[in-house]
């Protein structure tokens, strides 16, 4: 298993290689005088028309862990997470300000290649959003429109991705059959094994298990642990309790501004702001 | 005292059985008038297939006209039905789908997508003669067809442009947002989203819309008057430069330009039948189509 | 190379929506060039003169449109008499009133009726219906402006009912309710609060059906007799401007006089139909809301 695993993600590194027009132009973006991080937000203003949903946000997310955001619904966590893949640029309307860098490239120049932005950081959404094909073609799916076309490459992709996402053993006799088929959770673990297919370093969940039951839950939360080994996650969750469980870092939001930062450990024991403190207590929110 | 409360209070029962007799009736009458929309397709439909199911049979589905077109069969307005529809479909369907992903994909919506909604339903409004006009302006002079089944398809495709815009709108509209953003998060284009998430999802719809605008092309007559219809053909089209016969032409030949009209009235009501039959299995295929393509989106498979 | 596609895919798109409008805008040209050289050879006056169209007349051809306008007119009115009343009557009842099975049952005979060929009307007009009022009203034809307005009137009815349908099921519940809960009985409500309400949207169904009036070629061509002269009554042979260009278009001289008058004729009812249409419109993005 472990050997299958190496060799696809060197066969799966070299088809990326060849795919990526520009690996290195961006780099040129670099600013050099920083030090190298993940993830690294300066004074992010994030607007939906002329409304203002983000309030001068800055963060340093280490490589690898848990970052859990957390804070009462409407505070801009949701909306902060889209902005590290851009997928607020498919709502028309809005604006940004601020410096965003990922593996210490700005990802908002005029140059940023989105589409090679998503296939590094992946995302899985608030509701499990399997596209009505195969379970199959569901994993396949961000390979193929990478143009994979080989069936053995496909096939070893697909089994590593489910067994990464802790699935394999539940539907290896079924990938034929509509993942629409598949129970809420089951549908939410699909979800990640088809981000995974794409290999990135980065992935990004919107409350994952807002939409399933507890038991599904649990499965997910166990998964997210085994995943931080390999990948840096960033979760949204509106569960205090979910993140003091699974995450190593926890960002505390409130209207939209970013309230406190810090080891999950320490802020939710020791918190240094009252609002976070009146949050965690549970006098709001 | 009491007895006054109480005597008020049957003054109101009445008053309100007295509406509810009313509202009876009222509701009867409204019902009436579906009744006779019923009535008047009823009549339509009733006279056509009693005076034409008896003209139909095999020979005049698969034979020319013959002796001045006062025997013989249809065949030769079937088959150009046939050709000037299927250009028809292959001018207005690829734009008509075209112009719906953009509009529902690609644009971000303001003045410009405004315009082109505004256009869409102007279009529709133009009338037919019109198109005739236009067409054979444009297609028979300016761009030199001739009458011809190509110029007469092009023009039935700008009619029925509107058809399949909307349908298509209305099929790419019924996709779940969710899936587009599951495409694009995991590092899909626009245009990938689109042909393997957006598209095979709204497939059905579209193709709603094509037999919808199929049907309306094959039904119409003012633009085709003057952009390649013919009276008569001795041999089939050969070629899209070909003139043509077509159903609904035949029609009105038959029935208001023959010089021997009580004669050949017989052969006028099989045309109508055969041209009624058609339109409405296409318009029944496309109804039913579309239900069990709702019902499907409405189970959110 | 993925994104050569892509700019290609998206080109090819935006060039599908620009033509749309493009078509509009080419129809608008080719009327206004071709009937221009016409208006020019002739000035407007001779298209409203008091004589009537007769553009292959020996000597003095002459080329009014005045007595198609009325033609035109006579038809169209006729016809929306009909059919706004049954129309918006049946378009309240399925949208209030039906169950959902009478919904079912109805619905499909309206998108029925709206398929019916335009000449597979005329035809129907011309043999049963024009025999049947020449009887009634002792005519020696009954290919007259009242045959005309019926049939037209039938052919508008499945665009009146389904639009004012829909700009009736579109007044929100609250306003139902609100009556419903003061006591008014379902017919009130109906009558006083939905049916004022969706009143702009009714509005734009009656003035799309009378687009359709309007433009309506075939049927009128087959069955309203096609006489130039002036219309004296419902019961006078008409002919309107759509099926005036009808008549003479299959064996006009091209670019003669004659063809241009035509284009006047085309480019008026272009005109008209696009105004009427684009009234319906602005009536129709006038919704009745709910203020929150």
């Amino acid at each position: 298993m472990k050997m299958m695993q190496t060799n696809s993600n060197v066969t799966l590194e070299e088809t990326r290689v060849q795919e990526d027009p520009k690996p290195e132009s961006t780099k040129l973006e670099t600013d050099v005088e920083n030090e190298y991080c993940e993830v690294k937000v300066e004074n992010l203003n994030f607007f939906y028309g002329s409304v203002q949903a983000l309030f001068n946000v800055t963060i340093k997310v280490q490589e690898k862990g848990v970052a859990a955001l957390i804070g009462p619904s409407g505070c801009g966590k949701s909306t902060f997470l889209r902005v590290l893949n851009r997928m607020n640029d498919l709502i028309p309307g809005t604006r940004l300000e601020g410096k965003v860098s990922i593996h210490g490239e700005n990802i908002y120049t005029p140059n940023t290649d989105v589409v090679n932005l998503r296939k590094k950081v992946g995302m899985v959404f608030q509701h499990p959003n399997p596209f009505p094909k195969s379970i199959f073609d569901n994993i396949a799916y961000g390979p193929r429109i990478d143009g994979l076309k080989d069936k053995i490459m496909l096939s070893e992709i697909v089994e590593t991705s489910l067994q990464g996402a802790a699935l394999w053993n539940e539907v290896k006799d079924r990938l034929n059959e509509p993942a629409l088929a598949l129970s809420g959770g089951q549908q939410q673990r699909l979800c990640i094994a088809r981000a995974l297919a794409v290999k990135p370093r980065i992935l990004l969940m919107d409350e994952p298990t807002s939409a399933i039951d507890p038991i599904a839950t649990q499965k997910i939360e166990d998964l997210i642990r085994d995943l931080c080994a390999n990948y840096t996650i960033i979760i949204v969750t509106h569960n205090m309790q979910q993140a003091a469980r699974i995450s190593d870092h926890t960002g505390f939001f409130l209207q939209g501004e970013m309230v406190e930062w810090g080891k999950t450990s320490s802020l939710f024991t020791n918190p240094e702001d009252q609002r976070t403190e009146d949050y965690i207590t549970g006098r709001f929110g | 005292m009491k007895t006054e409360a109480l005597s008020r209070g049957i003054v109101l029962e009445k008053k309100k059985s007295e509406w509810r007799s009313y509202e009876l009736v009222g509701f009867w009458a409204l019902r009436l008038t579906l009744v006779l929309v019923l009535l008047i397709l009823g009549v339509i439909v009733f006279d056509i297939v009693s005076k034409g199911a008896g003209v139909i049979n095999w020979e005049f589905l698969t034979q020319p006209p013959r002796v001045g077109m006062t025997e013989g069969g249809i065949f030769p307005a079937i088959v150009g039905t046939f050709y000037v529809t299927m250009i028809t479909i292959a001018f207005a369907v690829p734009l008509g789908v075209g112009a719906a992903i953009y509009l529902n994909e690609y644009a971000v919506q303001g003045k410009f997508t405004r315009l082109v909604r505004m256009s869409v339903r102007n279009l529709a409004g133009v009338p037919s003669i019109v198109f005739g006009l236009f067409g054979m302006a444009i297609f028979v002079k300016i761009f030199g067809f001739g009458p011809s089944l190509i110029a007469a398809g092009f023009t039935l495709g700008l009619l029925t442009l509107p058809v399949t815009v909307t349908a298509s709108e209305e099929a790419l509209r019924t996709v779940p947002k969710a899936y587009r953003e599951g495409s694009f998060a995991l590092g899909a284009t626009r245009w990938q989203v689109v042909r393997t998430v957006v598209l095979p999802r709204a497939i059905p719809g579209i193709l709603t819309g094509t037999i919808l605008g199929l049907a309306r092309a094959a039904g119409e007559t003012a633009p085709i008057l003057a952009t390649g219809a013919a009276f008569f053909l001795p041999h089939l089209p050969d070629s899209i430069r070909s003139q043509f016969m077509a159903l609904p032409y035949h029609l009105f030949i038959m029935s208001t330009q023959h010089h021997a009209i009580s004669q050949v009235r017989p052969i006028a009501y099989g045309t109508a039948l055969v041209l009624l039959a058609l339109v409405c299995l296409l318009n029944l295929a496309a109804v039913l189509l579309r239900k069990r393509y709702r019902d499907r989106v409405a189970k959110g498979l | 190379m993925v994104s050569i596609t892509e700019k290609a895919m998206r080109a090819i798109f935006i060039f599908c929506g620009l033509a749309i409008i493009l078509f509009l805008v080419g129809i608008l040209y080719i009327l206004l060039s071709n009937s221009m050289p016409g208006l020019i050879e002739l000035g407007l006056g001779p298209f409203f003169a008091a004589d009537r169209w007769n553009p292959g007349a020996y000597g003095e051809p002459t080329y009014s449109l005045l007595n198609m306008i009325y033609g035109t007119l006579k038809v169209t009115l006729g016809a929306l008499i009909f059919a706004v009343p049954v129309g918006v009557s049946a378009a309240a009842y399925l949208a209030e009133i039906a169950s959902p099975w009478e919904r079912e049952f109805f619905k499909p005979i309206v998108e029925v009726l709206a398929g019916v060929p335009s000449v597979v009307l005329g035809f129907f007009g011309l043999v049963v219906l024009a025999p049947l009022i020449a009887r009634v009203f002792n005519l020696n034809s009954g290919l007259t402006a009242f045959n005309g307005a019926i049939l037209v009137g039938i052919m508008a009815l499945p665009t009146i009912i389904t639009l004012a349908e829909d700009a009736i099921t579109a007044v929100p519940k609250e306003y139902r309710h609100a009556s419903l809960a003061l006591g008014g009985t379902r017919w009130q409500t109906i009558w006083k609060i939905t049916i004022p309400a969706a009143f702009s949207g009714i509005t734009a169904s009656a003035m799309l059906g009378m687009g359709r009036a309007i433009g309506e070629t075939m049927t009128v061509l087959m069955v309203t007799g096609n006489m130039v002269a002036r219309p004296e009554s419902f019961l006078d042979s008409v002919r309107t401007l759509s099926a005036g260009i009808a008549i003479d278009i299959g064996d006009v001289v091209f670019n003669s006089t004659h063809f241009h008058a035509l284009f006047v004729a085309g480019l008026l009812l272009f005109l008209i139909t696009f105004a009427v249409n684009l009234l319906a419109d602005i009536l129709i993005q006038r919704k009745p809301e709910v203020s929150k």
